[in-house]
């Protein structure tokens, strides 16, 4: 909507709220900026070891070679798809579980001291025994990641299916709602926003699953190439693959921001 | 005239760990078709419980309920519930939410699309229609909500203190809103409240209970001057039976 006239006070305004915001962009820009050239100039006289540091110039020069190497995209592929199945099995899984123990007041108590225990539990410390059962391989990797995420999903869902105002239940029973309508018009429906939480919380958590089972076990990967790096002291190709981590991990992040925007159309 | 409710000797006793509770003892009153019956009583007397009996979400431990006739359950197809809130849905429409009960019922089809159109049409809502809920103000979410109530014709309305939530000013505008359409649409209907002068202004009967366990402790069937009740707040014996009421409600 274009309003025709407004006034000199509100131009000002908006003026300064725009004025405000670049800003910030710019000093974010700056922090970024200063951080990599501070860098880059202290490994260029010396002040500081780039063999141990690394440098953002050398950084950039092994992810080009990764890339010519044809080895980039691979390590990527295998670190993502092992996220996305991990990630993807784990929210349905969750999401599915929680409903159950929302439907079942009965399993709800039954099992809530076992999810308060596995929640607990650092899960990195079962990586032998899912080794074992697994074998070392994207079996054991993808098995690591849903271990992680799961548990917190089902949390996360289970509270906020619980939240659903209790008047809005009282309005659908008078209305002669029996429970399966109540879930379908009211618990999923409501608890969207809770469920776009869910899944930001999930790709934090299957980022850390997947990685963490890389560690352990792989051959390939973003994780498999930190991990080598560090053993063999080549910090440019740990700082490159953590780098990577970080926009992968960012995009991500962005996509479930943008399916946000897109689901949820209310004010909350 | 007929009766569409009565209750008889109803009695209903809740229990905690600890305790033994009677909300409620042999309490009797009967609701004519086409009246408007206030129920008022002191604070935690149990007149929502009375609401939630009438409605069938409660059994009642001892008594009966007739609803037209029926010693059975109150058939839910013909009861509507109005809350506190407007408690509409966020994520719909306006006329989503106003569809809401009919999708409940299964009974979303053209003729019942139409009549809810026409409700909306005639209370002044069809420029709302794909608005969402916070895009309207406090006194129009109520509205809509008495005509989500409405939508699937119901021959008893309940209300359950409908216009707490909203601020002085608003509250008599949408008292006199509801009491119009609720009377145009010739609604039974049971409202319970705190406010003894919404009491009087809005009813044929008021129904005082006493403290818990709520039992009836007087009747009393307004004869006041005026239309809408916000004439009838002006009326003369409005103040006489202010009184009355506030006495039995303080003894």
């Amino acid at each position: 909507m274009k309003k025709e006239n407004v006034s000199k006070q509100h131009l000002l305004y908006i003026k300064k709220l725009k004025k405000e915001n670049l800003l910030v962009w710019i000093l974010r820009s700056l922090i970024l900026v200063l951080f990599l050239g501070v860098w880059e100039l202290l490994a260029r006289l010396n002040v500081i070891d780039s063999f141990i540091t690394s440098c953002p110039s050398k950084i950039a020069v092994t992810i080009y070679t990764l890339f010519a190497e044809n080895s980039l995209l691979y390590h990527i592929s295998v670190t993502l798809y092992e996220t996305l199945l991990g990630f993807l099995i784990a929210v349905v899984l969750g999401y599915g579980i929680a409903l159950l123990l929302w439907w079942s007041n009965r399993a709800k108590r039954v099992l809530e001291p076992y999810i308060v225990v596995l929640n607990s539990l650092p899960k990195i410390a079962l990586g032998p025994i899912i080794i074992v059962w697994c074998g070392s391989g994207t079996k054991a990797i993808v098995f690591m990641t849903i271990l992680i995420s799961i548990i917190v999903a089902i949390i996360t869902m289970l509270n906020g299916f619980l939240a659903i105002d209790k008047d809005k239940i009282l309005l659908l029973e008078t209305m002669g709602a029996n429970k399966l309508q109540i879930m379908q018009k009211l618990v999923i429906p409501g608890s969207l926003p809770t469920l776009i939480s869910m899944l930001k919380i999930s790709v934090g958590m299957a980022w850390i699953g997947s990685i963490m089972g890389e560690y352990l076990v792989s051959r390939a990967g973003l994780g498999y190439l930190i991990v080598y790096g560090g053993q063999v002291f080549k910090l440019d190709l740990v700082m490159a693959s953590t780098i990577i981590l970080c926009l992968l991990a960012t995009l991500m992040y962005a996509l479930v921001t943008l399916l946000e925007r897109i689901v949820i159309k209310y004010k909350q | 005239m007929n009766k569409l409710l009565e209750l008889k000797n109803v009695s209903l006793t809740y229990y905690t760990l600890t305790d033994e509770i009677k909300a409620i003892e042999s309490l009797s009153f009967y609701v004519n078709e086409g009246e408007f019956v206030s129920i008022i009583g002191p604070s935690g007397c149990g007149k929502t419980t009375v609401l939630s009996l009438i409605a069938g979400i409660l059994t009642p431990t001892n008594g009966k309920i007739i609803f037209d006739g029926n010693q059975h359950n109150v058939n839910k197809e013909q009861l509507g519930y109005m809350l506190q809130k407007d408690q509409l849905f966020p994520w719909r429409t306006i006329e989503k939410n106003i569809l809401l009960p009919l999708e409940i019922k299964k009974k979303v089809n053209k003729n019942s699309i139409d009549y809810a159109n026409s409700l909306l049409d005639k209370y002044g809502l069809s420029g709302f229609k794909k608005k969402y809920p916070d895009q309207l103000s406090g006194g129009m979410r109520q509205r809509v909500a008495l005509i989500r109530t409405l939508v699937f014709n119901p021959r008893l309305l309940l209300l359950d203190e409908p216009f707490s939530a909203l601020d002085s000013q608003t509250r008599l505008q949408v008292c006199d809103d509801v009491y119009n359409i609720i009377k145009e649409q010739n609604k039974t209907t049971i409202l319970v409240t705190h406010d003894i002068s919404e009491a009087i202004s809005m009813s044929d009967k008021i129904i005082v209970l006493t403290e818990r366990p709520a039992q009836v402790k007087s009747i009393y069937k307004p004869v006041l001057d005026g239309a809408t009740p916000l004439k009838r707040r002006e009326s003369k014996n409005f103040g006489v039976y202010f009184e009355k009421i506030w006495k039995d409600l303080h003894k």
